[in-house]
């Protein structure tokens, strides 16, 4: 076990985080929720102490949840990129609200333009990448492959778990090696008009990638 | 935004750049916040860094602080030196002003501390 402060008190930091005003559907812009990015994030550093003291990236940060409760369990820096220019808008207001100075944020396309120099620079990559579930099939598997790219190390992530062998197998063909840590369920509030139902639950795989 | 995020970004993805780096800085709003000091982590990243382009960047925005213009010797076991790469990697935030591509000059906006480097797509 790695030093790590108390999941319940990630959980409440989290909580705090404000979410996007106006979600887009095109960038499937889905809070990860607390409950689940609190867990996400603890295991990552207590179980494999892969966020206090290293340089972590954050792929499609959004409003920064998972950013910003890596920059609380001491990242030496966490840098999130993000497309969306509202959801950075909401990033920098709750980056201010929580007081953390670890933290740094790039405006760009993950998928198209991520500046080079970045490759293998950190240690750890965190990110909920879009699922691809919204006319932009097999964007998250796009997000894995640069995440792949930019680590020295690991990459954690989430994916449908309908799509676990082929996550495996991408991963394995990108040269990681992708375990399942967790099976989870992914409590998804009905953010957009679409969706009938008051909350769907979407299963989700929690995976680990280690970077050969 | 940072100087070890600065020390990282191109322009590279513009269609009519080569190499796109170092990123020229106009800064109209730089601040200074303190950041935890943790020395294993800056002896790490200084094999990553491009020194010279640290030290540009820290001179262009007058906020150089003593930073030494040569990475030293042993640089693991030097505390002092360290701290101000610590310094000068992580507690300088540009909050306003822009990024210039050395190529073409192409400017890029840093708002509330954000660069953006968003192209249209005839750039790419």
């Amino acid at each position: 076990m790695w030093p790590c402060v108390k999941l319940r008190l990630l959980e409440e930091r989290l909580q705090c985080i404000s979410s996007f005003e106006k979600p887009k559907i095109l960038l499937e812009q889905y809070v990860t929720p607390p409950h689940l990015g609190a867990h996400m994030l603890y295991t990552v550093q207590s179980q494999y102490g892969d966020i206090g003291g290293k340089f972590v990236a954050d792929l499609g940060c959004g409003c920064g949840a998972l950013s910003i409760g890596a920059a609380v369990l001491d990242a030496s820096l966490v840098v999130g990129f993000e497309i969306d220019e509202d959801a950075l808008g909401t990033f920098q207001e709750n980056v201010e609200d929580q007081d953390v100075g670890n933290i740094d944020c790039v405006q760009c396309d993950v998928v198209k333009m991520m500046p080079n120099r970045f490759h293998k620079t950190f240690d750890t990559v965190i990110m909920n990448p879009p699922f691809g579930t919204k006319h932009n099939s097999g964007i998250d598997m796009k997000f894995l492959e640069v995440a792949l790219r930019l680590s020295n190390h690991v990459v954690y992530s989430l994916h449908k778990t309908s799509t676990r062998s082929h996550v495996l197998k991408v991963a394995e063909s990108l040269g990681a090696k992708g375990e399942v840590l967790a099976e989870l369920r992914y409590d998804l509030p009905s953010t957009y008009k679409f969706h009938k139902k008051k909350s769907v639950d979407i299963e989700v795989d929690f995976f680990r990638f280690v970077v050969k | 935004m940072k100087l070890l995020t600065h020390n990282m970004l191109t322009s590279k993805c513009m269609k009519v750049v080569t190499v796109g780096y170092p990123l020229g800085i106009n800064a109209s709003d730089v601040r200074v916040s303190e950041v935890d000091f943790n020395p294993d982590f800056v002896a790490k990243i200084i094999p990553k860094v491009d020194w010279n382009v640290l030290y540009n960047a820290a001179q262009s925005i007058g906020q150089l602080e003593g930073l030494p213009k040569d990475v030293v010797e042993n640089y693991e076991n030097d505390h002092e030196f360290l701290k101000k790469a610590h310094h000068a990697l992580l507690e300088i935030d540009i909050i306003n002003g822009e990024l210039i591509c050395p190529e073409t000059g192409r400017k890029f906006p840093i708002n509330n501390g954000i660069p953006n480097l968003l192209l249209n797509e005839d750039e790419v």
